[in-house]
């Protein structure tokens, strides 16, 4: 068990800035995630913990301890790869050993790890056939499984349930959770996936093009996220993004364009108050719009035409049209809602972000 | 009676007719039966034909204007008792034994090299190849230049680094003229076995090797334990070819000593050509060669057997 701080980490290919002054730090026993789309970085920075790739500036520590120059296997980790990376001309329980070999555990100790590991994975029963006869999950255990082994101080996980079908990575990410858990060794996760990183971390870093966007407990990235990225990013389905004029008037201020017009919550208007007279970017997700009732008030709502409606059984996803924009509510399964009727929904002042058109840094 | 309508059958829109060659090769057997003939007209006639052809000379007497007479198994008792035979075989295995060592470690040890990442390595990968690209005659005849006894490049280089105070007979002297042979015989081959095996080794996935890595494996134990079983397939394909190949090797050692010094070189496939077609004994020739044949299915065989096991490992 141990922490790892990444400080001023720089990583440069030829062309391509892939990492960019990250700075971490991972406390003992966490599990973060490092989360965002394609070439942000991340796995090149799970890389450079795991020593596969080298650092063009900066440092990783484990403990304190400075590992830049570090190979691999002295740095107490173990990883686990997409696609798995099992041997395949070794049988399951060879797989798992083989980490334990290379370190000359005695064979006693080689076999009861194994058969600790194989017990909590479930997979005593295929330590004697190869990884091809194994199922897609089953290899994604045993790859799990010469991981815990090992005993390590860091577990590194690439991306490891992308190659699952839907239902088996939601399995598979409950039973990672429980096994984190249970051992309790420090994890660093990469994955695309945001539901992945919401359900798994501890604490997540969303990173876009090398840097790192914003790093929180996943409630804090739902609830506050520092840019309209994170906020796009986090929560499915993505928060709605319109562009408004802020106008002063009678004291109050306003968010309008040409489909909507939403007084600005007082908590937010001290914040606003310099950009009035401005265009700036309104964020709501689509569970904080709801089909408006009697008691909602007028400065709280809009119009809107509906275009699709998408019944998903739990809720209903409304498409609708707001003046020139589109977004979408996500309302009650039982709201009477038909596709080319308009209706009028209301916003959770509460729940309203503002966005910086220029940095778009929440305001 | 109720009157039934009768409707009109719906007239179908034929496509257009297609003409008795695609309707002919639209069946799949006689598709295929197409395809393997032009094979089949070629293996018939520069395979199966001369072999029957060298079955057939081997159990008479023919030599060159000859037309002999069924002999029986005359000619393989006589090659059985024949001194210089036995010296072939022995230099045959020899030979094969030797250059397929060198040219698997050589050949591997290249395919690794190659396999890293470097500058050039594309301009690296063609340039390896050289030596199996030439026409082994024309490669062979320029290392005869080296090795000439007055000529020679590698006795001038060896003289002037003060290794050697005299020259030395690399194709006259019996022990030297087959090691040189042999150097020849490394020299050609070696591009194909390093080009092969790094078509092997990049079907292994980096991912094992970095997997290994973590596992605490060090170089060595990376090859012996992840790069050496899951190349081994593929080695033993090479491995396979390259020794029918170099058993029946003619023209290298043709060109080069001839069989000589004092049949020291002599292999198979010379002692056969000298036999046959330079004494004129056509049957004795063929005798020889069909003697290469159960050596090599048991060398097959053996080799199928590992190639199988291999796989299902």
């Amino acid at each position: 068990m141990a922490r790892v701080a990444m400080r001023s980490l720089n990583k440069k290919y030829d062309e391509v800035h892939a990492v960019i002054d990250v700075n971490l730090d991972i406390r003992d026993q966490e599990f973060v995630v490092l989360v965002g789309p394609s070439g942000c970085g991340k796995t090149t920075t799970l890389r450079m913990v795991a020593g596969l790739e080298s650092i063009t500036s900066g440092h990783i520590s484990i403990d304190d301890k400075i590992v830049n120059e570090l190979p691999p296997m002295d740095r107490d980790i173990a990883m686990v790869f997409q696609n798995y990376a099992l041997y395949p001309h070794m049988t399951v329980y060879d797989n798992m050993a083989f980490g334990l070999k290379m370190r000359k555990f005695d064979r006693a100790e080689i076999g009861k790890r194994v058969q600790e590991a194989a017990d909590i994975l479930g997979i005593g029963q295929l330590l004697r056939r190869k990884p091809r006869q194994l199922s897609g999950g089953q290899r994604q255990r045993v790859a799990l499984g010469r991981a815990i082994v090992r005993h390590p101080q860091v577990f590194l996980f690439d991306e490891p349930l992308s190659n699952l079908d839907a239902k088996l990575r939601v399995q598979m990410r409950v039973e990672l959770k429980k096994l984190h858990e249970r051992l309790g060794t420090t994890a660093i996760y990469v994955t695309h996936d945001q539901v992945e990183a919401m359900t798994l971390g501890d604490r997540v870093v969303v990173r876009k093009d090398g840097r790192v966007q914003q790093v929180g407990d996943p409630m804090e990235l739902y609830n506050q996220p520092a840019n309209r990225f994170v906020a796009g990013f986090i929560g499915s389905p993505a928060m709605n993004f319109v562009g408004v004029r802020l106008a002063a008037e009678n004291g109050s201020l306003w968010a309008e364009n040409p489909g909507m017009r939403i007084q600005v919550p007082a908590p937010l208007k001290e914040r606003l108050g310099p950009y009035a007279g401005r265009e700036a970017t309104l964020g709501v997700r689509p569970e904080d719009l709801r089909i408006a009732g009697a008691g909602d008030p007028g400065e709280l709502t809009f119009p809107a035409a509906v275009e699709v409606v998408e019944r998903l059984g739990s809720e209903i996803l409304l498409d609708v049209a707001v003046g020139e924009t589109t977004m979408v509510a996500s309302v009650e399964p039982t709201a009477p809602a038909k596709v080319h009727e308009t209706l009028r929904l209301a916003v959770n002042p509460d729940r309203v972000h503002f966005f910086d058109n220029e940095t778009e840094a929440a305001i | 009676m109720t009157t039934i309508e009768a409707v009109a059958p719906r007239q179908y829109v034929r496509g257009p007719r297609r003409g008795p060659i695609t309707r002919l090769l639209e069946d799949e057997r006689k598709l295929a039966l197409c395809l393997m003939l032009p094979t089949i007209v070629l293996l018939g006639l520069f395979i199966a034909y001369p072999f029957v052809k060298g079955i057939e000379l081997s159990v008479t007497n023919t030599s060159v204007g000859v037309p002999g007479k069924f002999v029986g198994i005359e000619n393989f008792k006589k090659i059985w008792t024949d001194d210089i035979f036995h010296i072939a075989v022995w230099n045959t295995c020899l030979y094969t034994f030797v250059t397929t060592v060198f040219k698997l470690v050589l050949g591997l040890w290249l395919a690794l090299l190659l396999n890293r990442h470097f500058k050039g390595k594309a301009f690296m990968r063609a340039f390896i190849l050289l030596p199996f690209i030439i026409p082994t005659v024309l490669s062979t005849f320029a290392w005869k230049w080296m090795f000439d006894p007055t000529f020679s490049v590698l006795n001038w280089m060896l003289f002037h680094l003060g290794i050697i105070h005299s020259r030395i007979n690399w194709l006259g002297d019996p022990g030297l003229a087959m090691i040189s042979v042999i150097i020849v015989n490394v020299w050609r081959g070696v591009p194909f076995y390093a080009i092969s095996l790094l078509a092997g080794l990049q079907t292994i996935s980096p991912e094992l090797h970095e997997a290994a890595a973590i596992d605490g494996a060090r170089a060595w134990a990376r090859f012996r334990h992840v790069t050496w079983p899951l190349l081994l397939p593929v080695t033993l394909v090479i491995v396979l070819f390259s020794v029918i190949q170099t058993f029946a090797d003619f023209q290298l050692v043709y060109v080069l000593t001839g069989g000589g010094p004092a049949n020291a070189t002599q292999l198979f496939a010379t002692y056969a050509y000298q036999l046959g077609i330079g004494t004129g004994l056509l049957s004795q020739g063929a005798a020889i060669s069909l003697a290469i044949f159960p050596i090599l299915l048991l060398v097959v065989i053996v080799q199928l057997v590992y190639i199988r096991r291999a796989e299902t490992l």
